[in-house]
């Protein structure tokens, strides 16, 4: 099931499958490590609609919970 | 003069090995964006004078920001490429690796953080990478030194790449995968406590538990090294100095030349806080005061930033400073500006855009007392009980918040959301902190120190000269009527222009209750950053943004004075 990142779960695994957006947006996110066929981990969710942390590689990283929306995760449900 | 320019990705300890190549003095950081300013030095390779340019941190030559636009500027001119990859996290840096390589900028590769990586099990076939890159590579650890005199050796074989022709960024990330298949081997690796720490500090509870933690070790220990420096450094300095310039008090006999250079004697005696001479005060407060709290404030920041910290705390600040209009590196003004205004500004850049600066810049001047002032606060107050000094606290809090609700609102332009590496936790390293500190304290005492000197010297002038008493007695009715405060309490806001931390003393003999106090000393934190901070922030923000962002200063004290005035002590 493709979802976008923000909705899962602090602890959650999935699997980087696209990103909405401009492509400098993609690409930036690639450059980082966060890049398509990639095991993404949430770390952890900041309250009061905070950054999310996530996990690539065993590198983390803060992203917004827009950035967060536009990037898409294939997760088994 | 040949040019070497020092390219990678962010967090790589790229400036370490730029002060290994040239032991010149730069700041090296784990916090993403330090290096936005160049830093440049010099070395000698087979005898010959090259230059070395440390390139802003970028992941690509496409720039995706302002920092990563001047590093692609910069490696145009490169004569060769340095370029420095993370060994733990090889298959990501490869990306400018090979967009380098496509380009066929003449390159040599070092693979950093050598010994982290064999610490967390990855191995990595260096000659079969030199093959496959077509370029040397050099493993390093630019913390201790490891392979650099070999890199030196090396330099002259840095080549362009027959190896790469351009690629689309879909071939290129193909390549990065065969690469690194081929070349490096990873075992499985243990969880160690590092990892559970990083986990716990980058969770919103416990996170937040060990933040508070970390600021309130950190500001403990300012104190402890600042007290330390005064009595055990400044203090015997200054009392070895204290005979010599009263014998020139002496010799110069009463006059105008030593109301400029001794200032006034209390009690017939020299007092270096109140006496306001070049000579004595002038010199006392910038170094007996201000300077050892400044030595020991950049140490802390030091380890904070290198032991990668920093953009751990921004994440757990984010969830406020976005609210704000900034993000969560917002707080990283915020904590320097703590210590002196005017790195706080200075710091200002380390936010994108326009609208985020300006709100940054704003609220540093109006709601974060620097830690001279800080002191004082605690010196005046403190006699009537640490609530008062907390009221005043809370107070600039409340205001920092709120005002910055309120520009986030209505000031023009873009507040893009956070987006930064957490890298992992390392040890900060003696020598290379103690540079750092010595750096930002050399470059405090640059800034900061004329316009001190300056401000002493134009109060004095002014004051003799009667100025300063007529623009007071103009703006008393404010005071009285406003404020409820003592007509003369304006001369001290005008002193405050120049030296916040004077001002704060000056209110001293005025006989003023504790209320009155606490409003007094609001007032001089908010209405006007003291000249050195507006200086910076004139050069930082432009004329236009300069007169809005006082505007907004002026507009806030009176407001929030009147309001505190009817709170605090009624009609």
């Amino acid at each position: 099931m493709e979802i976008p990142l923000v909705s899962l779960k602090e602890g959650e695994n999935a699997t980087v499958a696209g990103f909405r957006g401009g492509r400098g947006f993609a690409r930036k996110l690639r450059t980082i490590g966060i890049r398509e066929g990639k095991t993404i981990t949430v770390v952890a969710r900041h309250p009061f609609s905070g950054p999310i942390v996530v996990r690539v590689d065993d590198r983390e990283t803060t992203l917004g919970r827009g950035m967060a929306r536009k990037i898409l995760v294939d997760v088994e449900r | 003069m040949r040019r070497i320019v020092l390219m990678g990705n962010p967090n790589v300890g790229k400036s370490g090995i730029f002060s290994r190549l040239t032991g010149a003095h730069v700041i090296t950081s784990n916090y993403p964006g330090t290096t936005v300013d160049v830093s440049r030095g010099t070395m000698r390779v087979g005898g010959e004078r090259v230059e070395v340019v440390d390139a802003p941190g970028t992941y690509s030559l496409e720039p995706a920001s302002a920092a990563e636009a001047i590093a692609t500027r910069i490696v145009e001119q490169a004569d060769p490429v340095v370029n420095v990859v993370d060994a733990t996290n090889l298959e990501r840096n490869l990306f400018l690796t090979l967009e380098l390589l496509e380009r066929g900028y003449p390159t040599i590769v070092v693979l950093n953080l050598w010994d982290e990586a064999a610490h967390l099990g990855i191995r990595i076939d260096v000659p079969r990478l030199e093959e496959l890159l077509g370029v040397p590579v050099v493993p390093t650890v630019g913390l201790s030194g490891q392979g650099i005199r070999e890199l030196v050796g090396r330099l002259d074989e840095a080549r362009p790449s027959a190896a790469f022709r351009p690629l689309s960024e879909e071939e290129r990330w193909a390549a990065i995968g065969r690469i690194t298949k081929e070349v490096q081997t990873v075992t499985h690796r243990h969880h160690t406590f590092r990892d559970l720490l990083s986990g716990a500090s980058i969770r919103p509870f416990t996170g937040t538990l060990i933040a508070v933690a970390v600021l309130a070790l950190s500001f403990l220990l300012v104190r402890l090294i600042g007290e330390g420096l005064i009595s055990f450094v400044f203090e015997p300095i200054f009392a070895l100095y204290t005979p010599l310039v009263q014998q020139l008090s002496d010799l110069l006999g009463p006059g105008i030349p030593r109301e400029i250079l001794i200032g006034r004697l209390i009690d017939g005696e020299i007092d270096y806080v109140q006496s306001m001479g070049l000579l004595t005060t002038g010199l006392f407060v910038p170094f007996g005061m201000i300077l050892p709290y400044i030595v020991a404030f950049y140490l802390m920041l030091s380890l904070l930033e290198d032991s990668g910290y920093l953009p751990r705390l921004a994440t757990l600040a984010d969830s406020l400073f976005h609210r704000l209009g900034m993000h969560g590196y917002g707080i990283v003004p915020l904590f320097l500006g703590l210590g002196c205004n005017v790195p706080g500004v200075l710091a200002t850049r380390v936010l994108e855009t326009r609208k985020q600066r300006f709100i940054a810049g704003t609220l540093l001047s109006i709601a974060v007392p620097c830690m001279a002032q800080i002191a004082m606060i605690f010196g005046v107050l403190g006699t009537f009980g640490l609530g008062y000094v907390l009221l005043v606290f809370a107070t600039l809090a409340i205001i920092y918040v709120c005002t910055g609700l309120v520009l986030k609102r209505y000031i023009r332009g873009e507040s893009p959301e956070i987006f930064l590496e957490i890298p992992p936790y390392r040890m900060p390293g003696a020598a290379i902190t103690a540079k750092k500190t010595w750096m930002r304290v050399r470059g405090f005492l640059a800034e900061a120190i004329p316009y001190l000197l300056l401000g002493i010297l134009a109060v004095n002038l002014l004051y003799t000269a009667g100025v300063l008493d007529r623009i007071a007695a103009v703006s008393a009715p404010v005071m009285e009527g406003w404020l409820g405060l003592p007509g003369e309490a304006s001369t001290a806001l005008l002193v405050g222009f120049l030296r916040k931390d004077l001002a704060v003393g000056m209110l001293m003999p005025l006989g003023m209750t504790a209320l009155q106090l606490v409003i007094a000393v609001t007032m001089l934190t908010i209405y006007f950053p003291c000249v050195a901070t507006f200086v910076v922030l004139f050069k930082e923000l432009g004329l236009r943004d300069m007169v809005k962002s006082a505007a907004i200063m002026i507009g806030t004290a009176l407001l929030v004075g009147g309001a505190m005035r009817l709170i605090l002590i009624g009609f």
